[in-house]
């Protein structure tokens, strides 16, 4: 098998970011790997994910929670949907271990959701985890930093 | 009742309140507002913070009792002090980020005037141009001003900015109860703050926020797409045990209306009153290893198992806080507007429990308190929604009615009845009544203070 190339990283960010914007988050939940977490730090430069207070520190029990939430009839706060859109900065790619399969990502983007006439913007920096399992890059673990992540919110309802 | 152009009377701020209903103002007008933040958010007991949080001397936090900006800081001698924020001199926040160290002394970024951490002037540059001025007679010499009355109670800070007043016992009677069991939770009797809180902004009327708290018949329906959605999955998923966190967590909201009118209410004096009193949604969490041998070393088997059998879930101490003793959580419901609130979700590490007692108590906040919850969210949605319906001319008045005895009830009394009573919400605005219209119906000269 080839070692896996910076570019087919740099899609595979790309085409994550195309999947959440597009809705399809089934295939989305495809993209991970069982034991993996989603999490969003409450604090900036959080190291804990456990015994202080995080946004989001998700299991795949949880991500497919939200995720079917999302299409339940009486989901009343996503009545009407929300929409969002992610922007995305080139990624930079910080590890590459073709032995362990395992790469670590960093990419910058602007998040942008709406929902009737409100809509926000949400700057934030996300850390990939990828592993190749079976010759697919997968998502180990997920990092959002938000740049206002001690800010107060209204309703952040989609993934950025 | 609708906004008209003379000052509101303390008639005005009854006429709103009927045993089984409130006016729609009490959430929506920008006066009665007002003078919430002038009498109700002056003459009750507010939570300011914890003393965990100003460990050291010379420690300071930023916060607000009702719209007064404050710090609360650890003074020289040990003591926590709650002053105002703002410089003496000509106004400016003395304090602007949200923690830090002041040492020995505050010092205003404008001109320089300086404070004692006990708010007391220190100095002021260049002092001979103020001689012969008559400023060492003016309030402004006198320093940064302390609030009227702070009390720790257990690690918890509470203040009252009116000089006069109830007493902190006074105010809260036997509803010390819940915070008792909350600190007894920890072998050594002591909590610590465990990071910053979820900050969550609410565009609804504050109170709003309290009366759900205790509104038990809203789970099962506002949280259905959550709660509902997670006993799905978990059934799809062949009814694995242990059951995933968030199953432990969400799930018991979809319990039937059965369970939580047998739940019971507790309501006390003053507007405090919890949710929980024969069970709740917290009882049925699993066992953490070693946390029960832990409090039977400190308090003894009896004293321990009664310690932790109170499963009480939602307590309310009026006007603005919620606490969940079970799992050592505070919610602090900040008014910024009549259709403004900021919601400061809190934690508390168990001194002396293991760790993973306080794992779960960060994923519970974050599961259900955070702006990115999937539980939040339809809750939001709902005030949101109330908020903006109450513009509607087609009825003013917003109905408690639930369990409401016609011939009036006493709330001067302890009580505890069925857990869907809507009781607690009224014994809210009973308190709400008292203490806004208190300071409007007796000026300290002793003839009715213009509202307004």
């Amino acid at each position: 098998m080839n070692p896996v190339t910076k570019e087919e990283l740099i899609d595979f960010i790309y085409a994550e970011a195309r999947l959440l914007d597009e809705g399809h988050y089934d295939d989305w939940l495809a993209l991970w790997l069982p034991d993996g977490h989603y999490w969003m730090p409450l604090d900036y430069k959080q190291s804990d994910p456990h015994l202080v207070t995080s946004l989001l520190y998700e299991d795949m029990f949880m991500l497919k929670l939200r995720v079917e939430r999302l299409n339940g009839a009486r989901t009343f706060s996503q009545k009407p949907k929300s929409r969002c859109h992610h922007v995305i900065q080139r990624p930079f790619v910080d590890e590459m271990d073709h032995e362990a399969g395992r790469y670590v990502t960093n990419t910058s983007m602007h998040y942008v959701e709406t929902r009737l006439d409100d809509q926000f913007l949400l700057a934030l920096t996300a850390t990939h985890e990828l592993k190749r399992v079976e010759g697919q890059l997968r998502i180990a673990n997920k990092r959002v930093d938000l740049l206002n992540s001690d800010a107060a919110f209204g309703n952040i309802q989609l993934l950025p | 009742m609708s906004e008209r152009h003379h000052p509101l009377s303390a008639e005005d701020i009854d006429a709103m309140i009927e045993g089984h209903q409130v006016h729609r103002d009490v959430y929506t007008s920008q006066r009665v507002f007002d003078l919430e933040m002038r009498h109700l958010f002056a003459n009750t007991w507010v939570f300011v913070g914890h003393d965990s949080q100003t460990p050291n001397k010379g420690d300071y936090y930023t916060t607000q009792i009702g719209n007064q900006p404050v710090i609360q800081v650890r003074h020289s001698d040990g003591e926590i002090k709650v002053l105002h924020n703002r410089c003496p001199h000509k106004g400016t926040k003395i304090a602007i980020d949200r923690e830090g160290n002041t040492g020995k002394f505050f010092r205003c970024p404008y001109h320089a005037w300086s404070f004692k951490t006990n708010g007391c002037l220190l100095a002021i540059p260049l002092k001979k141009g103020y001689e012969g001025t008559g400023l060492e007679n003016t309030d402004n010499a006198k320093g940064m001003k302390p609030v009227g009355a702070v009390k720790n109670y257990r690690g918890f800070i509470f203040a009252r900015l009116a000089e006069d007043g109830i007493s902190f016992e006074d105010f809260f009677l036997d509803s010390l109860s819940s915070i008792d069991n909350m600190v007894d939770r920890s072998p050594a009797g002591r909590l610590e703050v465990a990071g910053p809180p979820l900050r969550y902004m609410h565009k609804c009327n504050w109170k709003m926020l309290v009366e759900n708290q205790t509104d038990t018949c809203h789970p099962m329906v506002a949280h259905e797409s959550s709660a509902g959605t997670a006993v799905k999955i978990w059934e799809e998923l062949g009814n694995p045990e242990p059951r995933p966190p968030a199953m432990q967590i969400i799930a018991p909201f979809m319990s039937p209306y059965e369970f939580f009118e047998n739940m019971g209410i507790r309501t006390w004096p003053n507007g405090h009153g919890h949710t929980g009193v024969h069970h709740s949604i917290h009882s049925d969490y699993s066992a953490i290893p070693g946390y029960f041998e832990a409090m039977c070393d400190a308090y003894g088997e009896d004293r321990a198992k009664a310690i932790l059998d109170e499963n009480r879930h939602n307590t309310i101490y009026f006007p603005s806080i919620m606490v969940k003793g079970p799992i050592q959580q505070l919610r602090n419901f900040i008014p910024l507007g009549p259709d403004k609130t900021l919601v400061e979700s809190y934690i508390y590490r168990l001194v002396d429990a293991p760790d993973q007692l306080l794992a779960r108590t960060a994923m519970y906040n974050r599961m259900i308190n955070a702006p990115t919850s999937i539980v939040g969210h339809d809750d939001l949605e709902m005030y949101e929604r109330a908020q903006e319906g109450l513009m509607s001319d087609g009825l003013e008045w917003v109905n408690l009615q639930r369990l409401y005895p016609v011939d009036g009830e006493d709330f001067s009394e302890e009580a505890v009845e069925n857990g869907t009573t809507e009781r607690q919400m009224r014994n809210q605005f009973d308190a709400w009544r008292k203490f806004m219209t208190a300071t409007m119906r007796h000026s300290a000269l002793g003839t009715p203070e213009a509202a307004e």
